[in-house]
């Protein structure tokens, strides 16, 4: 049986080889797997159900496509075959008892199938389903753990060994993950929408968090001997785009890409040779991907001119650009930086943005009145086993010629932090306060 | 990955003529679904080679040659700078280009851009030796 629309010889390759067939398949669902699982996901109300349509969709296509040739839409293909199996499936559940409860759902499907009208959901309503994937997929029901694994199955399209490989967890966690998250959500009866206006604002926050985790897990990376992992930046980036097109009233959501944009800039100037990390202040900014600077700048401009009040994000973004417009570090506007802090400080305070506020105040008006600000912090329970809390200290301490303070301060921040090759950073620095030959 | 994506010029690019209306919406309606689809990083089009220079290099001479230049397939109309996964992808994003005007074939040629990885200043051999030692203990823990 021959499925979907236009899947004959026009402009399609004849004889094409299985396994470019199979290359082509997998660059058609990167490109079209969310919008399909969306679209699904608001005929069937089920996103596990959703997926599985389209997983149907993919299967016949690696079936099919080798002898009949690549259709000239191949996401129309896959929608029109996952909407057939979705009527097969109905007809066959239509035996059982237990499905006549949903027959009103079901004739509502059979009602949208029976338009022929292909055409009419390539418009808009693809970007309202993305929209109602996105949120349905970072809903708070769901830990956070679930809700990253169920975006980057979902929306990101990536299989669950790559969710694995990226996070350095077995695939079978990822995949326990995966199940356990569709479970919740039609335990919950987690309806396939957009919030409500009035929930807006949180749901957002949720889905931005999901994807600037994304982006840590691949930028800052938490694992203890740890590295970049550029596929999870480059996840976080694409999916922070999209949303920037799906959303664009949004002022934070520029923010979040503008700030992701900038510090990916710096990823090829922030690890040495060895592995070793360095500091913004010592990167060869030659080495910044000046073409993502310009794209963070655009979309801070954008997050700024959106209306709206500024965010934390923006506000973040804002002082990463500070730091992007200096072409080499003397340059940086320290002010501008700290102000920009105070306004962080207000929206989201916490002993982390004030020790970063301390480290610009040092910069922009000296280590004195830095230190005071940093002796402040080390009561607070927060910072007490923050390694940064004493390296910052430290370094203070050095700036005023204070050594031997500066040397216990970086051999305290030895002792906490758990990434090994900061610890041998911090670990050289110690040994620079004893030295005999000045700075 | 990033691919440069070259729009090579056509006799009637190179002759200022206007493509189409069909085509400029087309082209239009593109362009929006890769900054949509998170893949575009950037893309102009490129005025003909009758407002152009080449410059000629021959050890330290410099020879500035003004255009027109009669070689059309040699030449470019416009670019793309794509984010993607794979080449396939991109292959996939550029068969979505809206057909040329009746009358003008077209070619488009896609290259990768050389990634940091390729001039091999990021990892030393030892620190990917350890990663990949990592990656099998996690896979081989399934």
């Amino acid at each position: 049986m021959r499925e979907g629309p236009g899947s004959a010889r026009t402009g399609a390759m004849p004889l094409v080889r299985t396994a470019d067939v199979n290359r082509t398949v997998d660059a058609v669902w990167r490109i079209e797997s969310a919008r399909l699982i969306a679209g699904l996901a608001r005929l069937v109300r089920d996103v596990g159900l959703a997926e599985d349509l389209a997983q149907e969709a993919l299967v016949a296509a690696l079936e099919q496509w080798p002898e009949s040739g690549v259709p000239d839409n191949p996401g129309a293909w896959l929608m029109a075959t996952a909407r057939n199996r979705a009527v097969d499936r109905l007809r066959r559940a239509e035996v059982h008892e237990r499905k006549t409860r949903e027959l009103g759902r079901e004739i509502e499907i059979r009602g949208e199938i029976a338009e022929p009208d292909l055409a009419a959901d390539i418009d808009d309503p693809f970007d309202d389903d993305l929209l109602r994937l996105v949120f349905t997929c970072c809903h708070p029901v769901l830990s956070t753990d679930a809700r990253v694994a169920l975006t980057l199955r979902l929306l990101g399209g990536l299989t669950t060994q790559e969710i694995a490989r990226a996070y350095l967890v077995s695939e079978s966690t990822v995949a326990q993950r995966i199940v356990r998250a569709k479970r919740t959500l039609s335990a919950a009866r987690v309806p396939f929408e957009v919030p409500a206006h009035d929930e807006l604002a949180d749901r957002l926050a949720s889905v931005l968090e999901v994807i600037y985790l994304i982006f840590n897990e691949g930028y800052a990376a938490s694992a203890g001997d740890d590295w970049m992992r550029p596929e999870l930046i480059d996840e976080a980036l694409r999916l922070g785009r999209i949303l920037a097109e799906l959303l664009p009233a949004e002022p934070e959501v520029h923010g979040l890409v503008a700030l992701m944009e900038l510090h990916a800039s710096r990823s090829r100037a922030r690890v040495g040779g060895a592995g070793e990390p360095i500091l913004l202040l010592d990167q060869d900014r030659s080495h910044w991907d000046w073409l993502l600077v310009g794209r963070g700048l655009v979309a801070l401009e954008r997050a700024q001119t959106s209306g709206g009040t500024i965010g934390p994000y923006t506000l973040q973004a804002a002082i990463s650009a500070c730091h992007a417009r200096a072409r080499v570090a003397e340059d940086t506007d320290w002010d501008s930086i700290v102000a920009l802090y105070d306004g962080l400080a207000q929206l989201t305070p916490s002993p982390v943005v004030e020790l970063n506020r301390a480290v610009a105040v040092g910069m922009a008006c000296g280590p004195e009145a830095a230190l005071e600000l940093v002796e402040a912090l080390a009561s607070e329970p927060a910072l007490r086993e923050f390694h940064l809390l004493p390296t910052v200290r430290g370094d203070l301490l050095a700036k005023l010629g204070r050594r031997e303070e500066a040397r216990l301060e970086f051999q305290r921040a030895a002792s906490l932090t758990h990434n090994s090759r900061e610890r041998a950073v911090l670990l050289s620095r110690m040994a620079g306060c004893s030295s005999r030959n000045g700075d | 990955m990033r691919v440069m994506v070259l729009v090579k010029a056509t006799p009637e690019s190179e002759a200022g003529e206007m493509p189409s209306e069909r085509l400029l919406s087309e082209m239009f309606a593109f362009n929006e679904e890769l900054v949509k689809a998170g893949v575009m990083l950037a893309g102009e089009g490129i005025k003909p080679s009758s407002d152009g220079v080449r410059v000629k290099f021959s050890g330290s001479d410099r020879k500035v040659i003004n255009g027109p230049f009669a070689e059309t397939k040699e030449l470019l109309a416009g670019y793309w700078l794509l984010q993607v996964k794979s080449m396939d992808e991109a292959i996939e994003w550029v068969k979505r280009v809206p057909n040329p005007d009746p009358g003008t074939d077209g070619v488009i040629e896609i290259r990768p851009v050389f990634e940091t990885e390729d001039f091999g200043d990021e990892l030393t051999p030892e620190l990917r030796e350890k990663e990949e030692r990592l990656r099998r203990e996690v896979e081989a823990n399934r």
